[in-house]
């Protein structure tokens, strides 16, 4: 408990100046950049690495499996997307991006469920559905490995401003930024974890804390939470536009999915 | 002289205590949950009496788990595994879990190899131990520690 | 609903030991965790693995809650005779999963 209280305290003296967002200049980007995956354990990198034991293919399994069944009213994905037409490897290197038909900016689980209401005549999944867990983590598995690379232009350029606006805020009763955390003290232990740049490439990501699959969203409620700020909605057009301002900011690194995280 | 840097100096040390307070309230579910077992009580509800003998059970556990939520464990018992000499029965004893026995396993011959690899739950940092039951009813214990960092409570 | 995956190879020589891994999608649920409301959640656990090859159950496991979410084991047994390897998991109210692998003896 001391030993905490002191790292948290050293921590703090480093990161508690005064930071004042500037949203002119370019923004921060980590150098060089590096996913989660290498400021954890090896064990947990080990487990992230076995294709068999990682519990993230648990979902994926699942979702590989709703994604070849037919719905009630509609047909199952697999008979739109296939090889040879809308092919989905490498899709999910390019989300959020801006719906063509609506204008507005979505996420890869934005996009599935977009497919339940236009193509399936379905009812769109909940955010945080066993159900679109496990068809978002299918999905952006099918571009393990791809690069990120988002488009922050036209439409997007708006809310990719919000993004970096929401990134540079300090907030909450801790009132922290995460560029503090994530652009300014990366690799910095904060008790007995170790903060990193922030990257959202191993989402959806298996949580040893939560026992279980979880959104990007879901851990960015758990960031802001942490600094006694209240955390967004899922799906919220605030983390959206994060979601956009960490993609750009994570471009060169791959999707990783099914990540694995303490 | 009235500078701003010295209400971040007094904001700096409202935000530690409040951390002080973050921290106990969020250790507090893991820990507190419920009082450590008796893991001798528990190995002898098991398997009786006899005496532990020292060997043939190696225990094999990271030297850091970064959360006691899911870590990584192996146990494995000396024996020739032939139908006349082998593990009947193999079980994995925490001493500061709220339940002392995680896990009992039932071996016979067939198996051909007393090994086994699972992920535990483990209530903070300790040594886990392990008993083996041979066909010939005498008990091995094996054991092995593991630092368990808790996740930063600061953090959810 | 509970997604499964099992990890066995297809084809033994008689008398080999080989290596299974299962791994089962359930959350374990102490009993003494609470959920965001502040209330305790309800324990909720697989309390039996068994594997059942060739006639006879080959490995048996009693859980408590001190096995992590999503279990997964490693185990192993001799190859006798080609057939089916099922792997059993029932919970603390009775409800079980099960799923099935062909094993060739050769
Ligand atoms: C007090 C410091 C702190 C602040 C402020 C903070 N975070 Fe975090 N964040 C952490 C820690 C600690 C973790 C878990 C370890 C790590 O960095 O991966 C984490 C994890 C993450 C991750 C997951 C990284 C991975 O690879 O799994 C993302 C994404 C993230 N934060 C984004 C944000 C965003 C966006 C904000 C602002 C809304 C924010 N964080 C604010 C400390 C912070
Ligand atoms: C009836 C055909 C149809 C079905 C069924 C369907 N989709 Fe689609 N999907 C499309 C079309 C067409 C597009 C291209 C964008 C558009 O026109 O909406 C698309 C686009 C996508 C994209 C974005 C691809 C990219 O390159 O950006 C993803 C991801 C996706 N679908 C996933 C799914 C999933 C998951 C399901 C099942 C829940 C599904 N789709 C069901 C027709 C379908």
């Amino acid at each position: 408990m001391k030993a905490g209280l002191a790292l948290l305290s050293a921590f703090c003296l480093t990161a508690c100046g005064d930071v004042v967002a500037d949203t002119k200049s370019p923004p921060a980007q980590p150098q060089p950049l590096q996913s989660g995956y290498e400021f954890l354990q090896p064990q947990t990198q080990a487990l992230q690495d076995d294709d068999f034991a990682n519990p993230g293919f648990l979902w994926i399994d699942r979702g590989e499996a709703l994604f070849s069944t037919a719905t009630a009213s509609g047909s199952a994905c697999s008979e739109c997307h296939t090889d040879a037409s809308l092919p989905l490897a490498g899709a999910a290197a390019h989300y959020p991006k801006i719906d063509a038909e609506s204008g507005d900016l979505i996420n890869l689980e934005g996009r599935i469920n977009l497919c339940r209401t236009r193509h399936q005549n379905e009812a769109a999944f909940e955010y945080e559905s066993d159900e679109l867990l496990s068809l978002t983590a299918y999905v952006a598995y099918l571009s393990r490995g791809t690069p990120i690379s988002v488009d922050i232009e036209g439409a997007a350029a708006d809310w990719y401003a919000r993004g970096r606006d929401y990134f540079e805020t300090r907030r909450g009763q801790f009132n922290l930024s995460c560029t503090q955390c994530h652009d300014d003290n990366w690799g910095k232990k904060l008790r007995g974890d170790t903060i990193s740049q922030g990257h959202g490439t191993g989402f959806p990501a298996y949580r040893l804390e939560w026992q279980s699959l979880g959104s990007l969203h879901r851990r960015l409620r758990d960031c802001d939470a942490g600094v006694r700020a209240e955390p967004r909605p899922y799906g919220s057009d605030d983390y959206l536009a994060v979601e956009l301002y960490l993609a750009k900011r994570a471009e060169g690194l791959e999707i990783e999915t099914p990540g694995v995280r303490r | 002289m009235k500078t701003p840097s010295r209400h971040t100096a007094l904001a700096r040390r409202s935000f530690l205590q409040l951390g002080a307070a973050g921290i106990a309230a969020a250790a507090l579910p893991l820990q507190a949950a419920a009082d450590a077992a008796d893991a001798d009580a528990a190995i002898r509800e098991i398997f009786g009496d006899k005496p532990l003998n020292e060997g043939r059970v190696s225990v094999k556990l990271p030297p850091i788990a970064e959360n006691g939520n899911s870590v990584a464990i192996t146990v494995a018992a000396e024996s020739l595994m032939s139908p006349d000499d082998y593990v009947r029965r193999i079980a994995i004893f925490s001493p500061r879990n709220p339940i002392a026995e995680v896990a009992l396993f039932k071996l016979g011959p067939r198996a051909g190899k007393a090994e086994i690899s699972t992920r535990i739950r483990m209530a903070g940092t300790q040594r886990i131990r392990a008993v083996a039951e041979m066909s010939d009813g005498t008990l091995w214990h094996g054991s092995a520690s593991t630092v368990v960092t808790l996740a930063a409570c600061l953090i959810g | 609903m509970a997604t499964i995956r099992i990890a066995a190879p297809d084809t033994a020589s008689a008398g080999e030991v080989i290596e299974l891994k299962a791994l089962i999608q359930h959350p374990m649920e102490t009993g003494y965790r609470s959920g965001p409301d502040g209330k305790r959640i309800e324990r909720d656990i697989i309390e039996k693995f068994e594997v059942t090859y060739d006639g006879e159950t080959v490995f048996e496991a009693d859980l408590q809650p001190g096995i992590a979410a999503n279990p997964i084991f490693t185990f192993y047994t001799r190859a006798t005779a080609s057939g089916p390897i099922v792997f059993k998991w029932t919970d603390q109210d009775g409800e079980s999963w099960s799923e099935t692998h062909d094993l060739t003896v050769e």
